[in-house]
This record gives structure tokens, C-alpha cells and sequence, in this order.
């Protein structure tokens, strides 16, 4: 059938403008609303005050945080379906958000480093997220690369051994915990984005700027890959450095990202399915597009998941589960029919 | 010499599937390979392409060792048609065949590769279906729109590169082979040059300058059409007794049809 595309800049126009909105809703909408005015009409009164303290050192650092989890954990899984031509891989599939929380827990059980405070603190849990995150993606290529090349159905094996393999480690260390970090270990496993503040963006920026910078220029051989590995060598994509690239990119992304807020599913498998939908499966505009809509579906959700059991707070990770998991069920009956990326 | 294999051996499992193997394609020159199911006819593509690396011997092409080639700059100098791609995503016709040019980067710019792309989906007449999703082709307009990404990758770098085909007709209606074949002829005469297997001898004899006969891994002839192609040789190698018409009346070239085609008993041949 002939397939009729928007441009993808009219696309990736269309999603930033969705993305704003979402922003200005997540900057809005809270315990405390209040309108886009509110803080012009008088800006020296005390209420005015009190609200720029919440959304400067409240809701901003949340919305920030939310916005750059979806669209790590988004293209992050695009980059993954295409690498492993297979629509349901995501991060949490290899192994790879288990291995950074499982580098995470280590770092929280054994130095404690939740309850401390300054650079070092913050610093210390998303490092021990992204050795974790590389340590699972280099044992998954040692393995997979064992033979003359690595195969995707090896690799996503090899993924679903790590992933529980990484899970019990960080089971044992629950129950090695002390109180304090035992509280950091549940609230974070259920993946919140509760404990947001300005350091932890400080944090992220560098280290998702170069992973993005490396996706952007993956992308053309991750279409290529997707013709199948002889396919991509013969039209010149460098097949192993390529697949190298992507896992190491997924590493950096998602790493400090699980470190920060736990483990948010079906974010990376359901986005660039949508995305496809529209305007295919050519990653220079699915990268883009899925960071877009990750991060405006993420902050929706944590939206959301702020304001259903006001005054109580909802860990994100149950809102996008529910919405995720019935998604990912149809994806999964579908791609029993197909077995490809739509 | 624009392919230049020089005693290349290939073995896998601890069998030899290609020993002592030299062949050399020139350039302008269309060369296609012959043999039986099993005789070596990919490997020796898969070799030409730089794929695989030999076990022993070289592999010269446009005189650079292919063993010292960059990715990149191999997909500029040889682009081949496999036996099957399969269709993993839906790209369309038009963004499949733009993807050959990714090797070239920055050097093709987008309206030049817009240009390739028009031009190769014209050539193998898929024009009218540049908007279609791949996976939605039939498998004779998909190998033909694997063809144009083929044909686009070579034009993306200087355009007279090496083509290599595998049983590029294998899904192609009459009329189409003969479309295929031509546009892998035209390329040879404006510069380039083309390896091919093929299976049907009478298309072999019509759009090859050289035949090379490959059977258990080993050259068995090679020369032009008219010296390879004898009953002789039909027998040997395919087991196969032949009608033969050495110069056919219309195209100049050798013609072979096939003895007993109808209640002949083919598991005696292959001892089945």
C-alpha cells in the first residue's frame, strides 16, 4: 500500500510544541494550582512568591527530570529495536537498566551515599548506574561476540540471563541493607520521580549530551542494519562498531537515568512504535521524534501521577506501567503476526 | 583489472568450498558464473565482495587488497545483490533505495542522492511504486527495489564501480529479466563491470562477454560463451544431455535446450 509521511520536520515540529504544553501543564498543575498569570499579576505579593518557590525548586527540577527520563528511556529503546531488529527490545530487555540498578544499589548499600550530601553524593549513584549499565552491555558483547559475529537473538537471550542474574545480586543486597538505605533501595525500585532536585539535571546534561550526540550519528546505519547484517556491510555501515556504539550510547543514557529514578518500564518499547506509525521506521527522524514524545508522555504521566492521590505521591512508574503494559500486550500479538518494525 | 581473485581458498566447518580459485573481471567487462546448486557460486560473490575474507589467496579490487578496505570505502567501489533481503521494517521503495547512498556521507548531497534514487527506481521501472511499503511488494518487485538501492550505491561514489548479482532474476517475470539484465549490461559498457550467477544458460550466453563454469569449489572453464558453452561440458558438469545450437540465428550466441525435459527420470541423475 502507498505510505503518505509528513515531513519530518512538521513532525518534529508538532511534538516539540506537544512537548511545551506538557511542560507548561506539569509547571502548573499540582497540589497548588495556578494559572500562567499568577505569578505577573503581582509579583511581589507573598503568594506570588510562594509559588515561584514551588515551581523553581519543586515542579521545575521534576519536570525536568521527567522530561529528559522519557526521552533518554524513549530513543534509548528505538535505538535498541533497531540494533536488534526486533520491535519489543528496550533497555530493560538486555539487561542493561538492571545492571545500572544493580550499580546503583551497590553504590547505595555499600557507601551509603543516599544520605550524604554534596558533589560526591551526587555524583556516586549515577556512576555506579552507568559502570553498572556498561558492566551488563560489555558482558552481553563478550558473549554474543564469542562467535564470528553478534547475533540479535543471541543478544536478547543473553539479556534476559543478565537481567536475572542482576535482579538476585540486587535482591541479596536488599537484604543487606540498613534502614536508611533500604528506604532508598524500595522507593527507588519502584521508579519515582519523587526525589527530583537541580543537582541531579547538573548531573545528567553531560552525560546525555554525548549520548545523544552518538545517536545522531548512528542513525543512518541503524536503518541499514535493519536490511539485515550482510545487507549493512555491503552498503558500507561498519556492522560491529555501529552495534558497539548503540549499546554504549543505551549504557550512557540510561545508566544515570535508572540510578535517578528507578526503573520506569514500557516507556522505551511503546513510543517508537507510535512513532513509526506515523513517520517510519527511518531513525534520523524515529531518534529524534521518540526523545520528543517519550519526554512529553513522561511528563503527562508523572503529571498524572502527582495529582490522583493528592496529597500522596504516585510513583510514575505505576502510571506508565498501566498505561504501558496493555500497549506492549498488543504490540506483542501483533508482532507474533508480523515479526516486524512497523 | 577491476577484480582480480588470485588462488583464493574458502573453507567453513573444515570443508573447502572454494579451492584455488582465480578469476579477474575488466573493466566494461559482464562476467557471469555457472555451476550446480552447491558448487560455490555465493561464496565466490560473498569473496569478490569482501564479505568474508579467503583462507589463503588475495582478493584485488581496482588494486587495493580488499583486506585493507574501510566499509565505507568498499560500499563505494562494489555494491551486490544478495539472494534474499528480507524486509524488517517499512521503509518505502523510495527510502530503501536511498539508503545506498549512506556510505557517501556528506560527499552525495541530498539532491543528488534524490536524483540517483529517481534515476535507479526509473531504470528498474519502480517509479510508479516509490511510495509503496517494501514489505507490502511482491518478492519480484522487492529484489528489484533492492536492485535500484544497488544501483544508487555505486552512483553515490564515482558510479562505475563493480556490480555484483546473485540470480538477480531469480524472481523476475520474463520481460523483467531481460529489463535487469540489460541495466547490469549498461553499466558494465558505461565504465563499470558486473559478476553474476546465473542460472539460465540461454540468458548467460546472451549477456555475458565471459562464462566461468564453477563446480565442487573449482574453476572448470572459463572463456567466451561460445567456447564454454558444449553438450560436452553441459554433461560434465550439470549431468545433463543437451540440444545444442552453437550460434543461434538471432542472437549470435549459443542456445541450449534441455533433452527429454518431459517423463525424463531426474533421480537417476542425482542419484536420489
Amino acid at each position: 500500500m502507498k505510505v503518505i509521511r509528513p515531513a519530518s520536520g512538521l513532525v518534529l515540529g508538532g511534538l516539540s510544541a506537544l512537548l511545551l504544553v506538557a511542560l507548561l501543564c506539569a509547571l502548573m498543575i499540582g497540589a497548588t494550582g495556578f494559572g500562567p498569570g499568577a505569578l505577573w499579576t503581582n509579583p511581589h505579593s507573598e503568594a506570588a512568591r510562594a509559588n515561584w518557590l514551588v515551581i523553581s525548586q519543586i515542579r521545575a527540577p521534576r519536570a525536568v527530570l521527567a522530561l529528559l527520563t522519557g526521552a533518554a528511556l524513549a530513543a534509548s529503546g528505538a535505538v535498541m529495536q533497531g540494533m536488534f531488529r526486533n520491535p519489543l527490545a528496550d533497555p530493560g530487555l538486555t539487561g542493561v537498566s538492571s545492571g545500572a540498578a544493580l550499580g546503583a544499589a551497590l553504590v547505595i548499600v555499600l557507601g551509603n551515599a543516599g544520605t550524604g550530601a554534596g558533589l560526591v553524593a551526587h555524583w556516586a549513584v549515577p556512576a555506579g548506574g552507568i559502570a553498572g549499565a556498561l558492566a551488563s552491555t560489555v558482558v552481553l558483547y563478550l558473549f554474543a561476540s564469542r562467535g564470528r559475529a553478534s547475533s540479535p537473538t543471541l543478544i536478547i537471550l543473553a539479556g534476559v540471563a543478565l537481567s536475572a542474574f542482576s535482579g538476585a545480586l540486587t535482591g541479596i543486597l536488599v537484604f543487606r541493607a540498613n534502614d536508611t538505605a533500604l528506604r532508598d533501595l524500595t522507593f527507588w525500585t519502584m521508579g519515582s520521580l519523587s526525589g527530583a532536585a537541580w543537582p541531579q539535571i547538573a548531573v545528567l546534561l553531560p552525560v546525555l549530551l554525548p549520548a545523544a550526540l552518538i545517536m545522531a550519528r548512528i542513525a543512518g546505519g541503524l536503518n541499514v542494519l535493519l536490511l539485515g547484517d550482510e545487507d549493512a556491510a555491503l552498503t558500507g555501515c561498519p556492522v560491529e562498531r555501529t552495534r558497539r556504539l548503540a549499546m554504549f550510547c543505551v549504557a550512557l543514557a540510561c545508566g544515570p537515568i535508572v540510578s535517578f529514578v528507578g526503573v520506569i518500564g514500557f516507556v522505551g518499547v511503546v513510543v517508537p512504535h507510535f512513532v513509526r506509525l506515523v513517520s517510519g521506521p527511518d531513525h534520523r527522524v524515529l531518534l529524534p521524534a521518540s526523545a520528543l514524545l517519550g519526554a512529553a508522555l513522561l511528563l503527562v504521566a508523572d503529571t498524572l501521577a502527582r495529582i490522583i492521590a493528592i496529597p500522596s505521591d504516585v510513583p510514575v512508574g505505576v502510571v506508565t506501567a498501566a498505561i504501558g503494559a496493555p500497549v506492549f500486550v498488543w504490540l506483542l500479538a501483533r508482532s507474533q503476526q508480523t515479526d516486524r518494525l512497523s | 583489472m577491476m577484480l582480480d581473485m588470485q588462488h583464493v581458498a574458502f573453507g567453513a566447518n573444515g570443508r573447502f568450498l572454494l579451492d584455488d580459485v582465480s578469476l579477474s573481471v575488466a573493466r566494461g567487462e559482464v562476467v557471469v558464473i555457472i555451476g550446480p546448486n552447491g558448487a560455490g557460486k555465493s561464496t565466490l560473490l560473498r569473496l569478490a565482495a569482501g564479505l568474508v575474507a579467503p583462507v589463503s589467496g588475495r582478493v584485488l579490487l581496482g588494486g587495493h587488497d580488499l583486506a585493507t578496505l574501510s566499509d565505507a570505502r568498499k560500499a563505494g567501489l562494489r555494491a551486490m545483490l544478495a539472494q534474499n533481503s528480507p524486509a524488517h521494517a517499512r521503509f518505502t521503495v523510495r527510502e530503501l533505495a536511498a539508503m545506498g547512498g549512506l556510505h557517501a556521507g556528506r560527499a552525495c548531497s541530498a539532491s543528488a542522492l534524490a536524483a540517483h534514487v529517481h534515476a535507479a527506481l526509473e531504470l528498474v521501472g519502480l517509479l510508479p511504486m516509490a511510495e509503496r511499503d517494501i514489505t507490502s511488494l511482491s518478492g519480484g518487485e522487492r529484489q528489484r527495489a533492492h536492485y535500484a538501492r544497488v544501483l544508487v550505491q555505486l552512483r553515490a561514489a564515482a558510479g562505475n564501480g563493480l556490480l555484483l548479482l546473485d540470480e538477480p532474476v531469480s524472481a523476475q517475470d520474463l520481460a523483467r529479466q531481460g529489463l535487469v539484465l540489460n541495466v547490469a549490461r549498461a553499466h558494465a559498457r558505461q565504465g563499470g563491470a558486473c559478476l553474476m550467477v546465473l542460472h539460465d544458460l540461454n540468458w548467460a550466453t546472451c549477456v555475458a562477454d565471459r562464462i566461468v563454469v564453477l563446480r565442487n569449489g573449482r574453476i572448470e572453464a572459463d572463456g567466451r560463451p561460445e567456447q564454454i558453452v558444449s553438450a560436452t561440458l553441459l554433461r560434465d558438469v550439470f549431468g545433463l544431455e543437451t540440444e545444442h545450437v552453437p550460434v543461434h540465428a538471432r542472437t549470435g550466441r549459443p542456445f541450449v535446450v534441455p533433452h527429454d525435459i518431459v517423463g525424463h527420470d531426474f533421480s537417476e541423475q542425482y542419484g536420489e
